[in-house]
């Protein structure tokens, strides 16, 4: 049954992988770039509901939502002063404004809260559930976590799919140019993209500190890492790519930490990693480009 | 009447072409239009005016700024000098989908349609401004949303038909034939609601009767929807069966402008085209 356990336990850490990875993937989707500074995004959300709660003794859900809306607000701003006047430059220069937003957020954290860890409250309070002669506990961290990560996955494939907003995002994906000559705000759309993932960066730091409960300034940076490499293994820029990417990468990590070796569990993941991209160079569910000659 | 004095008293000195435009204020009205890319000059000096119902068409030899041309007037590039004026309004400044919004669609030389969306999906797309649905409305499906679908669905099925495209509206537009993506971005243009299209080359790739069924279409377009078409085109059997008023375009400038038989006659074109004769070569 042991081997059941650490499937949940890899499904689990694996659903919060997928929900940072979607941030990455959409805005190198949409945007073309990628935002180093996403992983950062998540530790400024956990701080924030960890304020919420343990400072103002606000309940939980109000928590979660003060780190949805103050990531929102945060991934706009971003976008606004450090990649939109970069528009148009080599795609090197918002990389490294990318890295440099991400070491401004987390000094800036460690300005603000100090390096010293804080003990998160987990947002969770229902007991867990135990099967089999307690052989198999399913926590609420676990259950939570797993239905965040579905109702996100549906929810943002109905809305690429179904809505206007969704649409143009496709449209900006696939052709910035022609998008902007069908009358799509290509400055809008990609500032909504942002403003979308950082609000399921602040949901995934909730349950990311839920389930491993220490928080410090650099808490983020190490799963922004892990996220990438979902985002990148699924196939970057495919939505059900980040996803299958990032419970895939928490299933083999939790796996080779059991089986294998705690302490070179990041090397056996980032090893598979460059396995699958040899065989596959665009991802499991990537898109093969062809250029045309 | 000179340029200043035009100016000054401020009236309208259009002819325009056709009996219908007469009165009417130019959907076009391009003034002394440049463009350098740093030293280079691509375009200079480029004049047009075109009424509200016209078919005009760009021709040219290779390099010879045409489809830049295309790029200014969607504000793709911002000139270096001159003015551009769609329906009265300058564009100087606005960004491309401000410019859309003013009633200018385009097609392109290399078909740019999204491949991985369907026919109606991408016909849709240019519907965006048009469809006016809230966020919430369209995520839980509320009423209004399965209206202002329904209604965006009827019109861009419409628009297909109209090209003869309606059996390919669920297909992915990167699967369809070449002929038939050429006729789908046409729609896609269509669907924004435009007052002037500019056509980047429409029958490239099309065999000889798939191009005169093109040009029946690119008539009832503008018979249609009463919208002025602005085409370039290598196709010279089209360009002169299809144009109203051609302009000739060689190293950035004009060489010529006027009627298809102006042009064909004109000395000055057939050098562009032909290269000089020499008299006893």
């Amino acid at each position: 049954m042991q081997i059941l356990q650490y499937l949940i336990n890899g499904i689990s850490i694996g659903s919060v992988y997928a929900i940072i990875a979607l941030g990455y993937t959409m805005v190198y989707g949409i945007a073309k770039m990628l935002n180093f500074a996403h992983g950062d995004v998540i530790m400024v959300g956990a701080y924030i509901s960890f304020c919420v709660t343990n400072y103002l003794g606000l309940p939980s859900f109000v928590s979660v939502l003060a780190a949805v809306v103050v990531c929102t607000v945060l991934g706009i701003v971003i976008e606004g002063l450090a990649y939109k006047p970069l528009r148009g430059t080599p795609s090197l220069a918002v990389l490294i404004t990318a890295i440099g937003v991400s070491y401004f957020l987390q000094n800036a954290a460690q300005l603000i809260w100090s390096s010293s860890p804080k003990n998160f409250t987990s947002v969770v309070t229902m007991d867990p559930i135990v099967l089999m002669d307690d052989k198999l506990v399913i926590t609420g961290e676990v259950l939570l976590t797993v239905a965040a990560c579905i109702v996100v996955m549906v929810g943002l494939t109905l809305f690429t799919s179904k809505t206007r907003t969704g649409k143009a995002m496709r449209a900006v994906s696939e052709d910035r140019d022609a998008a902007q000559l069908m009358g799509i705000n290509v400055n809008r759309t990609i500032s909504t993209t942002f403003a979308i993932g950082s609000a399921l960066a602040a949901i995934a730091g909730v349950l990311l500190c839920s389930t491993v409960p220490t928080l410090m300034p650099t808490t983020g940076s190490m799963p922004g890492i892990r996220a990438f490499t979902a985002a990148v293994f699924g196939g970057i820029g495919s939505i059900p790519g980040a996803m299958l990417g990032g419970i895939l990468l928490g299933i083999i990590e939790t796996f080779s930490k059991a089986y294998l070796s705690t302490q070179f569990s990041d090397a056996i993941v980032f090893s598979v990693l460059i396995i699958i991209l040899l065989v596959k160079p665009a991802g499991l569910l990537g898109k093969q480009i062809q250029e045309k000659v | 009447m000179n340029e200043y004095s035009r100016k000054m008293l401020k009236v309208p000195t259009y002819t325009l072409l056709r009996e219908q435009d007469k009165d009417k204020l130019p959907v076009l009205d391009v003034r002394n239009l440049g463009i350098d890319f740093g030293g280079l000059t691509a375009v200079d000096g480029f004049n047009i005016t075109i009424g509200p119902t016209e078919i005009s068409g760009l021709i040219g030899p290779n390099g010879a700024g045409k489809t830049t041309i295309f790029n200014l007037l969607t504000s793709v590039y911002q000139p270096t000098r001159g003015s551009i004026l769609i329906n009265g309004i300058d564009t100087k400044g606005m960004t491309t989908h401000k410019v859309n919004k003013l009633g200018i669609a385009r097609t392109f030389q290399n078909i740019r349609l999204f491949t991985d969306m369907t026919a109606l999906d991408n016909v849709k797309v240019g519907m965006h401004n048009e469809i006016k649905c809230s966020f919430l409305s369209s995520l839980l499906h509320l009423p209004s949303y399965y209206k202002a679908e329904k209604k965006a669905n009827q019109k861009a099925m419409e628009l297909l038909d109209f090209m003869g495209l309606a059996d390919v509206a669920d297909k992915k537009a990167g699967s369809l034939p070449y002929g038939v993506q050429r006729r789908l971005e046409i729609v896609r243009a269509l669907a924004t609601n435009p007052s002037i299209i500019l056509l980047d080359e429409p029958a490239a790739g099309m065999n000889p009767s798939e191009t005169t069924e093109l040009m029946h279409q690119i008539r009832r377009i503008r018979d249609t929807f009463h919208i002025a078409i602005f085409l370039i085109e290598h196709d010279m059997n089209l360009v002169m069966n299809v144009c109203e008023a051609i302009a000739v375009v060689n190293y950035g400038r004009i060489i010529a402008k006027g009627t298809p038989e102006e042009i064909r006659q004109n000395p000055a074109v057939i050098e562009a085209y032909l290269g000089r004769e020499e008299a006893d070569a």
